[in-house]
């Protein structure tokens, strides 16, 4: 499981959470939260990470429940899932075209993060 | 049919009402999430992997035109057009918004329905035979008793923080289509030998982490002793069951630990105390619901052109042999319609289908529908002369697959597709199997078999059950699939064995072709069904076939 991850640079994390009105996933960039899992901050120090885990949950009307989740850095220096769990939550389900995969859209999403 | 309205809407708008305040106290933050998640689990509402989830529970599997209509307004207006039915007869939602499910629970108030007790450490729904009031083979109809058991439970004060989970089921026939031994109370209606109704009572079956069935606790419990019966269960489970873990705290591990012997000593002194506490009135209650329940009037009516048209109609005719099931009444049938079509997601509902059941149910169905803890629904009273006319409405639905009890007809879970518990996926394998064996063109060769999938130990798909059941891990960051063999939750309750280790996601379709071919070729007869096959000849032959290769 990816939750209770520690960062470094070889095992960089992303934040996330669920949306607390909507519950979708979001990702946290600048202290902020993004719908897009491709904006994404991508943590490689364990101490900054620990310092922007403790501001995420102190954001506790907008989001429920924020944990770091082991990412990759892919080919464009973007954040990636490391684990299945992630890349579900990062694209939706494999039995619709639902979620983000549909809000997000475009075609490079999917090719990308299958 | 039974309408639970005129007694539980004001009751049902109340609790919606505040649940409404409490999501705008959560919202405002004067409600942690700490202290907000035990109310929002009171009301059926979960935070899955994308989306909130709500459970909505349908009582003993009995729903209404109306209220399926209700559903079908839900899907489409807060959701994303389609719900899924449960193992446990209740329907779930898997995308609304925090902010839309009081606006949901208000919909449901209007119709009776609601999400009350459908999660946390409470008695949830209470299930029954999808066939209640149908069946030829009933003893009596369940329902009313279920009926009975929801209301004395339904914000019953000492049952909001039992030890865990506390799930009942009731069957009305000698053969249980309820699964009652793997609930932590199963309850079969019989007649002494003067014809009085009473119940068996099995305590202590459960699936998840620790599989276990229930036990007979009691042979026969006479009709009017019910409640003080079940008081008496549940207080001593309540005093004696584990509250140090919490996967030491249901009823089933209780029983087991402290042996079935000192549970029924305690069970039958307490008892003795509290059934001197009920005057009666639960009986005249009782009374009045089983007039509730009263069976509709049948229609006394030869068969129309029903053989002329299996004879004139292969497809037709291969749909009436697997998705009917006998009636009590004379000319009648009960329908199954499965949720289990080609590449349909097992149990997933569209708006649209859930409107065209309930208008077909109001025109051939004496306005009754059922969901079968199998993921399906059931028309429970049909006639012949109208079957040819459904059928083929059902179709134009995409509703009429023949494969009920077939193998593309499997029990899946939402697995890590939906689910924020699970450990790998369930649905993507149940349609690959349904697919393969279709494109084999085996399934009416193979007949009766059960597969059933779980996406996590939790066992939400009743893999324990399945005569082949499939259980997803994570084994180091991979999916990989754990086989069970020779379970069963009708005929024999047996907890399926694991033959050896698990498979890949790509090896498991021909994993379960494997045990296929292994049953074709030792079966005595196309009659001899895989689970008695299995029985016949053991493990051996199947987890030979399975391993090969390792030998
Ligand atoms: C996606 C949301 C769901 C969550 C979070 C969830 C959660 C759980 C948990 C934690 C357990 C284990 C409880 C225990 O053994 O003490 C469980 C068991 C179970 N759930 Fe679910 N479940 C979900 C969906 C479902 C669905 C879709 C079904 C039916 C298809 C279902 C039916 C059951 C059943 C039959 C059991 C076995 C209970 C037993 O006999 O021990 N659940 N669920
Ligand atoms: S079995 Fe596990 S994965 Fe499946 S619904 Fe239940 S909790 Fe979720």
């Amino acid at each position: 499981m990816s939750k209770g991850f520690t960062p470094s640079p070889a095992t960089p994390a992303v934040i996330t959470a669920n949306d607390l009105r909507q519950g979708h996933c979001v990702w946290m960039r600048d202290g902020g939260w993004t719908d897009d899992p491709r904006e994404a901050q991508l943590f490689e120090d364990e101490a900054i990470a620990e310092l922007a885990l403790l501001e995420a949950m102190a954001q506790g009307t907008l989001v429920v429940g924020p944990y770091l989740a082991e990412a990759r850095r892919g080919p464009d220096g973007r954040p990636e899932p490391a684990h299945f769990r992630e890349a579900f939550r990062r694209r939706g389900p494999s039995n619709y075209f639902h979620g983000k995969q549909a809000d997000l859209g475009s075609s490079e999403f999917e090719a990308n993060n299958v | 049919m039974f309408d639970a309205r005129p007694q539980h809407n004001e009751y049902l708008r109340h609790r919606a009402q505040q649940f409404r305040s409490q999501v705008e106290r959560r919202l405002n933050g004067s409600l942690t999430e700490d202290e907000f998640r035990p109310l929002r689990l009171m009301n059926g509402v979960y935070l899955q992997l994308h989306a909130y989830m709500l459970r909505v529970a349908i009582p003993y599997g009995t729903i209404s035109p109306d209220q399926m209509r209700t559903l079908a307004l839900l899907a489409e207006k807060w959701d994303k057009g389609y719900g899924h039915w449960t193992t446990r007869q209740n329907i779930q939602f898997n995308w609304p918004k925090l902010i839309d499910i009081p606006d949901m629970l208000d919909a449901l108030a209007e119709v009776g329905l609601h999400a009350i007790q459908t999660s946390g450490n409470t008695i949830r729904n209470v299930t029954t035979d999808a066939y209640a009031g149908a069946a030829a083979d009933e003893v009596a109809d369940p329902r009313p008793y279920g009926e009975l058991i929801r209301q004395w439970s339904t914000d019953h004060a000492e049952y909001q923080f039992l030890p865990r989970k506390f799930k009942i089921a009731i069957t009305g026939s000698e053969k249980d289509r309820a699964v009652i031994a793997a609930h932590d109370i199963g309850l079969r209606l019989r007649r002494d030998d003067q014809g009085a109704i009473g119940y068996q009572v099995w305590i202590g079956g459960g699936l998840g982490r620790t599989p276990m069935l229930g036990q007979v606790v009691r042979e026969f419990l006479p009709e009017a002793d019910l409640l003080p019966y079940l008081e008496a269960i549940i207080a001593v489970y309540n005093l004696s069951g584990r509250r140090d873990n919490k996967y030491k705290a249901r009823l089933k591990i209780t029983v087991a630990e402290r042996g079935l012997e000192v549970m029924r000593q305690e069970i039958e002194a307490e008892f003795l105390n509290r059934r001197a506490a009920f005057t009666g009135v639960d009986q005249d209650y009782l009374a009045a619901l089983k007039g509730l329940f009263a069976a509709p009037a049948f229609r006394e009516a030869d068969e129309g052109d029903y053989s002329a048209r299996r004879a004139d109609h292969p497809a037709f005719r291969s749909w009436t042999d697997t998705n009917l099931a006998a009636h009590k009444a004379p000319g009648y049938v009960s329908v199954k319609v499965t949720f289990k079509a080609p590449g349909q997601t097992p149990g997933d509902a569209s708006a649209e289908q859930m409107r065209l059941l309930a208008d077909l149910a109001e025109r051939y169905g004496h306005s009754d529908l059922r969901i079968s803890h199998d993921q399906n629904v059931v028309l429970p009273h049909v006639h012949k002369s109208d079957l040819f006319a459904l059928y083929q409405e059902l179709r134009g639905a995409g509703l009429a697959t023949a494969n009920a009890g077939l193998i593309s007809d499997i029990v899946a879970c939402p697995g890590m597709d939906y689910c924020a518990l699970a450990t790998a996926r369930s649905i993507p394998i149940a349609q690959e199997i349904a697919d393969h064996f279709r494109a084999r063109d085996l399934e009416e060769d193979i007949g009766r078999i059960d597969i059933r999938i779980s996406g996590c130990i939790n066992a939400c798909g009743h893999h324990h059950l399945g005569h082949i059941g499939i259980l997803g891990l994570d084994r180091a960051g991979v999916e990989n699939y754990q086989i069970t063999l020779g379970g069963d939750g009708y005929d024999i309750p047996a907890i399926g064995q694991r033959p050896g280790a698990g498979f890949p996601a790509e090896e498991v379709v021909g994993a379960i072709d494997r045990i296929i071919d292994t049953y074709l070729e030792l079966r005595e007869s196309p009659e001899e069904r895989f689970i008695d096959a299995y029985r016949r000849v053991g493990v051996a032959p199947f987890k030979a076939a399975l391993y090969a290769a390792d030998a």
